[in-house]
């Protein structure tokens, strides 16, 4: 829940009011202007249908070159940005040679893998020339090689279920599985801001979606009840089966589901869980193993184990983690194991070198030292942004930061004055997240030193008041602001 | 008699009158007399309205107790998440010890390669290798974020540039999985609504996007160009409002599901008559058609901007993983924001993107692979029309040769343990890598299981001919 004060809600309100007052003037001419010339169209509907590019035409091509940036170098700590310039109205940008050298607070490289790694390329390199790029055929034809065999086991090993199938993309991984497990005439409880390819693979299933309210495990207990109780619409029958998908942590908010309360009630109303975890495996946990070794949770009650290795692992791809005969039934009807090219040989061995370096299997500490110096940084990251009076979600331990927003000029304006001094962050708006609730978002990664970090506090506080962005007041009322967080004052709409 | 009746009745109403005129005698209201009759008739009013302002009878109702919904949850029994395992799903795949190229080795064993779309022989080839240890050691493996959020890396934006020079569109995108391309793209131009004409052949990805844009579906026989018109016909005369909606034919260029090529040039002709947009999915086609590998725009002589959207998978003839989207400047960049699986994933790795750079760039220098590969399907071909039992159903110049059960044994199930068996012994015995075209449970598609086999231009002569004459003999073995 995150509150909003009215006055930014109402300029936010005005200045969406104006973007879009402006957009429809400029489509009034336009259209003038395209009936003179007569379309030339000929029979067909128009490919966008007005309204439908209405948001990326007026609104996001202002602004559109704080998305997007390229880059020349691997995304670590410090990566290249190249510059773009646009000749006519950022209606298009080009790329110039010039490049400059950012602090990436962007990346999800939470462990610091994305670069060259002492253990790890080598071993990738040497899969590259034993196994080539691709295998050029899907898993169950002529995709499976040794590599594959030995990742699955690995990742099975490593988040604690008895075995794992893996894909090549994270997107897929979701939008394929859910249809697979559940169908029609099951109901798929889903969190409210879940991630997009859980909203499709759902929406793919057939099942009916029910949303409970973000984290809530009170509001999920109220479905589950209610739906339990009503059945399926119309007829009544009872339902064949309940999946709970949630998040381990949410990428766009930077909080740690609630596991243990949402499991404690899945058990007791016989729902299955599914849990997401692209953005807490390796990053969260004493030993990198995600939110279930963070906040105790014994991984034989949660029923199907999702997560990426684009994250931590620095590689490409997801997997699902189950019991034998759940990855045995996937394996034999997944589309996603069916039909579509297995995962890269050398990314598959990228996943198992980190996991190794993670478990300390490859003889140094290193992969302890990630995981400690990962908390260290988010912990001490964020309580220093809380302290600038700026408004951080998220929870601790997270090393997903966003920084609220709202009005829609900030966005550019933030973005844009971090650049100018070499920090690179993310901004975040529609349709990522909901209209007035645009945000900065901050990954912290192991590979940020001590000085990183200072920088990049200097650097975001500066901007932070020229851009007009800490809503809190600074560290001495310290309390005071702990106590505006859990009663909003008379002078605060709440938005879910 | 009668006239004393008469005059009784006369006096009972005129006193009834009387009495009932009594009260308001002469009573006079703007006007008007007000007569005993009007008196009845406020009264039926009055019991009018008062009826009226009765409420109906409704059952009460009664919303469930705590109690009654706690045994409710408590009868509740789901299912279990998974049906019972069966044998068939024990089945493991064949597990591969060296790279999937021509030759590979199973089980210790060197055996033909059969499995793998490495249509133009890319895997294992050295200036891939190059590339990929090249960009591997300057941008690692991954690129730990989507294309929206500093994962956009100059690789991508090269490779983009280079396939849309390559085919001669205006740009493309790249996406970080086959099997997303469609079913990300198809619900970005498609809608509630909108209609859209397909192949009942298509693979399951389109099937998948076409469920998910929500659009009105209509299939047509598997590449019978007479159903599609039929189709088009019956849509276009039936809807009036068809005029105003979008309307798309999706087809596959080579039908990964029976090996057939798509007339391109009929369906052209029919998407201008009847004013459709066409989605062509190049995956199997790409780098394999045509006299220099562009595809079947290239194979029918059709010029390629007459299709709005032409997608392919990079994981078959260029030998590298994700897939892209080309078309013109408008299409592109709806997709930028609009294709959930560019937006909300994680963008391709960049050594991929190299590879697919330089596999484009090898296709170029080298025409030649594709009339090799051209030679191998035929010689594959002839080897194969006079197999026992067995059947060619893909065409002549088709990169997968499919081959079905010439006497199906009546269930999909069987026919496909039966092709599995004989796969099976190709492998073992023969030391010939072919597989069986599997189906998931989701998928849709009516078309009869066979045996697939990706012809390689790096497959020898001899090896093919190896195949033909192993698979005549396990096939006369097997189908007596």
């Amino acid at each position: 829940m995150i509150t909003i004060p009215y006055l930014t809600a109402l300029t936010t309100y005005f200045s969406y009011g104006l973007l879009f007052a402006f957009g429809q003037f400029r489509d009034f001419f336009r259209k003038i202007f395209d009936w003179w010339h007569s379309s030339n169209l000929e029979g067909y509907a128009p490919i966008c249908l007005g309204l439908e590019d209405f948001y990326i035409r007026r609104l996001y091509l202002r602004i559109q070159d704080c998305f997007g940036r390229p880059i020349a170098s691997a995304p670590d700590a410090w990566f290249d940005v190249v510059e773009r310039y646009s000749n006519d109205n950022n209606k298009t940008l080009k790329r110039t040679d010039k490049i400059s050298r950012c602090l990436n607070l962007g990346s999800y490289n939470y462990l610091g893998f994305a670069a060259a790694d002492e253990y790890c390329t080598p071993r990738v390199i040497d899969s590259l020339c034993r196994f080539s790029a691709s295998t050029c055929s899907t898993r169950v034809e002529g995709g499976t090689t040794t590599l594959h065999k030995e990742l699955e086991e690995c990742v099975a090993n490593f988040v604690g279920k008895p075995a794992a199938v893996v894909f090549g993309m994270g997107y897929v991984t979701n939008s394929a599985i859910l249809p697979v497990i559940i169908g029609k005439g099951g109901l798929i409880i889903s969190d409210s801001l879940n991630h997009n390819s859980i909203v499709n693979g759902a929406r793919g299933s057939g099942a009916t979606i029910r949303v409970f309210q973000h984290n809530t495990p009170s509001h999920l207990e109220k479905v589950l009840r209610e739906q339990i109780a009503d059945g399926q619409p119309r007829t009544h029958r009872p339902w064949k089966k309940i999946i709970v998908v949630v998040e381990g942590i949410y990428s766009m908010e930077g909080e740690l589901c609630k596991l243990p309360e949402i499991v404690a009630i899945c058990k007791k109303y016989k729902a299955y869980v599914y849990l997401d975890e692209a953005h807490s495996i390796g990053a969260v946990g004493k030993t990198g193993r995600g939110v279930c070794e963070l906040l105790g949770v014994d991984t034989a009650d949660v029923d199907i184990m999702m997560g990426t290795f684009t994250k931590s692992f620095g590689s490409c791809g997801g997997y699902i983690a189950g019991s034998k005969e759940l990855i045995q039934y996937l394996k034999y009807t997944c589309p996603a194991h069916l039909y579509a090219t297995s995962i890269s040989p050398p990314s598959a061995q990228q996943i198992i070198s980190s996991i190794k370096v993670i478990l300390g299997e490859d003889g140094s500490s290193r992969g302890a030292q990630k995981l400690a110096r990962i908390r260290e940084n988010s912990n001490f990251f964020r309580s220093e942004l809380q302290k600038m009076g700026f408004e951080v979600l998220g929870d601790n331990d997270s090393p997903v930061m966003p920084i609220m927003l709202y009005n829609p000029a900030k966005i550019p304006a933030f973005s844009r004055e971090c650049l100018k001094q070499n920090v690179a962050v993310v901004t975040v708006a529609f349709p990522a997240t909901p209209l007035l609730l645009a945000r900065a978002r901050i990954c912290i990664s192991a590979s940020h030193t001590k000085e990183d970090l200072l920088k990049a506090l200097e650097v975001i506080s500066q901007v932070g008041d020229m851009v007009g962005i800490k809503y809190f007041p600074a560290e001495p009322n310290k309390q005071q602001q702990d106590q505006q967080q859990q009663q909003p004052g008379k002078d605060t709409i709440k938005l879910d | 008699m009668e006239l004393a009746a008469l005059n009784l009745v006369n006096a009972t109403l005129n006193w009834i009158t009387f009495a009932l005129d009594a009260p308001s005698a002469r009573a006079v209201v703007f006007g008007v007399h007000i007569g005993g009759h009007l008196f009845v008739e406020v009264l039926l009013l009055v019991v009018i309205l008062f009826l009226l302002s009765q409420k109906s009878y409704k059952p009460p109702k009664r919303p469930l107790t705590k109690k009654e919904i706690d045994e409710l949850c408590d009868e509740w029994v789901p299912e279990s998440l998974i049906p019972p395992i069966t044998q068939e799903m024990l089945s493991e795949s064949p597990v591969l010890e060296s790279a999937a190229g021509p030759h590979t080795i199973i089980d210790g064993k060197e055996v033909v390669n059969f499995a793998s779309a490495n249509y133009l022989g890319f895997v294992g080839h050295d200036k891939l290798l190059e590339s990929c240890t090249s960009v591997l050691e300057k941008y690692g493996v991954g690129s730990c974020g989507p294309r929206g959020f500093y994962g956009t890396i100059d690789v991508h934006l090269d490779c983009e540039a280079r396939i849309a020079k390559f085919l001669g569109t205006h740009d493309s995108i790249l996406y970080s999985y086959g099997l997303s391309t469609l079913f990300s793209a198809i619900p970005c131009f498609c809608k509630k609504g909108d209609i859209i004409v397909v192949d009942e052949g298509v693979h399951w990805g389109i099937q998948n996007g076409l469920y998910l844009s929500r659009s009105t579906i209509v299939y047509f026989k598997h590449n019978d160009m007479e159903s599609l018109e039929k189709t088009l016909e019956k849509i276009t005369a039936q809807n009036k409002r068809a005029k105003k909606l979008r309307r798309y034919i999706v087809v596959e260029s080579v039908y990964q599901n029976s090996g057939q090529i798509a007339p391109l040039d009929k369906i052209i002709k029919l998407k201008e008559k009847y004013r459709f947009r066409v989605l062509l999915d190049e995956t199997n086609s790409f780098g394999v058609l045509g006299r220099t590998g562009r595809g079947l725009t290239e194979y029918c002589g059709v010029p390629i901007e007459k299709i709005d959207i032409v997608t392919a998978a990079m994981g078959h003839a260029l030998a590298t993983e994700g897939g892209f989207c080309t078309g013109s400047a408008r299409v592109i960049d709806h997709q930028r924001l609009s294709s959930s699986g560019y937006v909300f994933s994680a963008s391709l790795p960049p050594y991929l993107a190299s590879a697919a750079i330089t596999a484009i760039d090898i296709l170029e220098q080298n025409p030649d692979l594709t009339s090799k590969l051209k030679e191998n399907i035929a010689i594959l071909w002839k080897g194969l029309s006079d197999i026992r039992g067995l059947s060619i159903a893909s065409n002549p110049e088709s990169p997968i040769v499919f081959l079905v059960l010439e006497k199906s044994t009546g269930s999909v199930k069987s026919d496909l343990h039966l092709l599995e068996d004989i796969a099976d012994r190709a492998l073992k015995q023969e030391s010939i890598f072919v597989v069986v075209s599997k189906r998931s449970t989701l998928d849709k598609c009516p078309l009869p299981v066979g045996i697939r086999l990706f012809v390689s231009a790096a497959h020898s002569e001899s090896d093919l001919l190896k195949a033909c004459e192993s698979l005549k003999r396990v096939a006369a073995a097997m189908l007596r």
